[in-house]
């Protein structure tokens, strides 16, 4: 069954065209990776489908069981909110002055705002305010056990090492409770062993019930853990499928060899926009 | 050794530069001869000590960042474990205070005014300590707030009770309205508009004669009662003092607009403080850590900004209409850029996102030139040098951790140097 769809998503900045009509579609309870050499507009791709660029052209849907929502028309906020599309960061975006904790319960800011009677009755203490706040405080704690972070719960984020941090910012994303989380390089500057750590919570937050979709340059993580691969050059879509016919794709290999192209390979095509 | 030379150097730089700033108007003498005509004298000596002040003061300043030992945990988190005993001691003091005997009355008075800006502190820093938005121009709504007063009672005969709401809201209905145009605008852009802000109301205040009487202003505002009870220096049934059968005296009133202001001031410290641990608090600091973050986990940025606003300016409309009545005249002299100056100052002064902090930084902005009054024109000079030492010493304000809202095991201070200042 299908979670995410994306149709003829064209994306363009000016005279730029990033992505390029893009189909490809992301399966529920599949990793869909997307990879691509440098510039191949995958943050690009990513960014449209998260919200953070309104796309030119062509739609992003994804699946809520029988009704299916547009996430192009919603405003940014709202793409977690009703979407329940959670994504990261390819540089970690964490409140760092705030503590770990903080950081799990900010993420699940609208369940507990609604419990609060316009923050009125949370400030008088009364109403639903409190179990809303325990069982905050219990998805938390659930998560940051399975992020391993339990122990520097009240450590600032800003004061825990790289890969805490990128296990923090996947945990706070896991708190909104999304349907499909959206991963920018969560690989990104981990060590082997973090890695291959970071590999057991993705595939432990996919057996949760959550889809995946990611960016990675970790060929070790996507073909390891991915159930689906779509690769992007120059903004085009070039290939689409298992990590084993990915591997054996000559076009795949051709794009990041660089085969057939006189002119950088990463730069993404440049056309007058229309 | 090699340090204390460049550090010698530096002094020297330093010096150099006090004699040209100093040497046009400490160098020489205007006088007059026995002929009425003018002439200079020059005034070495004079200049020579403040040049020679300036020279040491670097020379010492920079020795002692040399040898600053770096503040270690266990004093920050003793300092911040203080900070819960002397919260509550202040405030025991603060309840204390005007029933000591021989406190004299222009004492109280003081500390009404000291606890007006300490609740447009408390105010601003939901604004400018907890959400991070640069707002200068924070007097727009202790002005609306003064002047939904001054107004209602003066056109519609109501009270200070039944205004005081009234006037909360009016501010924060102007809070919202004055935040949407500066949601998108950030930093030092945002700073600007909402100082424009200040200005267009103060101004608008100023020309709108028919309405406010201009720069006339409001006169014949009426003073608060006890549960309808005058504090009216006549006596007679119907005041303070005739219903309790007491001589009137002048300090009935002060002490009852003292316990006014304290009321209303604590009353704006328990919501903040109540506010930080909810999830609206923490979106606000959430907001002034990362703000894309924040969209990216759903949460409504517009909405949580303009509610800062809102609130923040709803006890900036308090405090204007306990000012409107404590005064029983306004004008817009009363609402200049130098009030919204001030309270920032409080805040930055105290440690952005402190409430402790904007206690000690307004008894410190507010009381201590009031306490320099003898120095007369030295006052502002000295002033204005504790200030800069202030700041020198503690850059981030008198109180820079930040208490995390929630903890499940012991909560620790945070230090200021992961904290963002956010800034829109």
């Amino acid at each position: 069954m299908t979670i995410l769809s994306v149709a003829d998503l064209t994306m363009r900045f000016g005279g730029l065209t990033a992505v390029n009509n893009v189909n490809f579609i992301a399966e529920r309870g599949h990793i869909t990776a997307i990879i691509g050499p440098n510039g191949a507009g995958k943050t690009t791709l990513f960014n449209c489908i998260t919200g953070f660029y309104k796309p030119s052209d062509g739609s992003v849907t994804v699946a809520h069981g029988e009704k299916s929502l547009r996430l192009d028309k919603l405003p940014g906020h709202a793409i977690a909110k009703k979407g329940r599309v959670a994504r990261t960061f390819q540089n970690i975006r964490l409140f760092g002055g705030m503590t770990a904790l903080e950081n799990l319960l900010v993420a699940q800011h609208n369940k507990l705002q609604a419990s609060t009677g316009l923050g009125v009755l949370g400030i008088l203490g009364l109403g639903g305010y409190r179990a809303a706040e325990r069982q905050a405080m219990e998805l938390a704690k659930h998560w940051l056990h399975l992020t391993d972070l339990y122990d520097r719960a009240d450590d600032p984020a800003g004061a825990l090492p790289y890969g805490a941090q990128r296990r923090l910012e996947i945990a706070r994303a896991m708190c909104t409770d999304p349907v499909l989380l959206c991963l920018d390089e969560p690989a990104a500057g981990l060590n082997p062993r973090e890695s291959s750590a970071l590999n057991d919570l993705l595939l432990k937050i996919r057996d949760e019930g959550t889809s995946l979709l990611l960016i990675e340059h970790d060929m070790g993580v996507v073909m390891k853990i991915s159930d689906h691969i779509v690769v992007l050059d120059h903004g085009q879509k070039i290939a689409d499928g298992t990590p084993a016919q990915i591997r054996a794709d000559p076009t795949v290999i051709a794009a990041y060899l660089g085969e057939g192209d006189d002119d950088d390979p990463d730069a993404p095509i440049a056309e007058p926009a229309r | 050794m090699k340090r204390l030379t460049s550090d010698f150097r530096d002094a020297l730089a330093v010096a150099f530069f006090a004699l040209l700033v100093f040497g046009p108007f400490l160098g020489q003498h205007l006088d007059t001869d026995e002929n009425y005509q003018l002439y200079l004298h020059p005034t070495p000596g004079l200049l020579a000590i403040a040049v020679a002040i300036c020279f040491a003061g670097r020379l010492l300043m920079l020795q002692w960042h040399n040898f600053r030992p770096a503040t270690p945990v266990h004093v920050t988190n003793a300092m911040a474990k203080s900070g819960k005993f002397i919260a509550p001691a202040l405030l025991v003091f603060a309840v204390v205070m005007p029933f000591l005997p021989g406190v004299p009355n222009a004492y109280i008075d003081l500390g009404v005014l000291i606890m007006t800006y300490m609740m447009l502190g408390w105010g601003l820093n939901i604004v400018v300590g907890l959400a991070g938005l640069l707002d200068l121009g924070y007097v727009a709504f202790y002005a609306v707030g003064a002047y939904s007063f001054g107004l209602l009672a003066t056109n519609f005969g109501l009270g200070f009770w039944e205004c005081l709401p009234l006037a909360g809201i009016l501010a924060a209905a102007w809070g919202i309205f004055l935040g949407f145009p500066v949601l998108r605008l950030r930093g030092d852009y945002l700073a600007i508009v909402t100082l424009a802000f200040g200005e267009i109301i103060r101004l608008v205040i100023t020309n709108w004669s028919s309405l406010t009487g201009g720069p006339n202003g409001i006169t014949q505002i009426p003073h608060p009662t006890l549960f309808g009870l005058k504090f009216s220096m006549a006596g007679g049934p119907g005041t303070f003092a005739g219903f309790f059968g007491i001589t009137p005296h002048p300090y009935q009133r002060t002490m009852f607009l003292y316990f006014i202001i304290l009321g209303l001031a604590l009353l704006t410290n328990w919501v903040t403080l109540r506010l930080r641990k909810q999830p609206l608090g923490r979106a606000w600091e959430a907001l002034r850590e990362d703000e894309i973050a924040c969209r990216s986990l759903g949460i409504n940025v517009r909405n949580t900004k303009l509610t800062a606003f809102a609130i923040g300016a709803m006890f900036g409309g308090f405090a204007g209409c306990f000012f409107a009545t404590r005064d029983g005249f306004i004008s817009p002299d009363s609402f200049t850029f130098i009030e919204s100056a001030t309270v920032l100052a409080i805040v930055v002064l105290g440690g952005s996102g402190s409430q402790l902090g904007v206690v000690l930084a307004s008894c410190v902005m507010i009381g201590v030139p009031a306490m320099l009054q003898s120095l007369q024109i030295y006052r502002m000079l000295i002033f204005g040098l504790a200030l800069v030492v202030i700041m020198v010493v503690r850059p981030r304000g008198f109180i820079s951790t930040r208490q995390p809202t929630v903890s499940l095991g012991k909560a620790k201070a945070i230090g200021a140097d992961l904290i963002a200042e956010g800034r829109g």
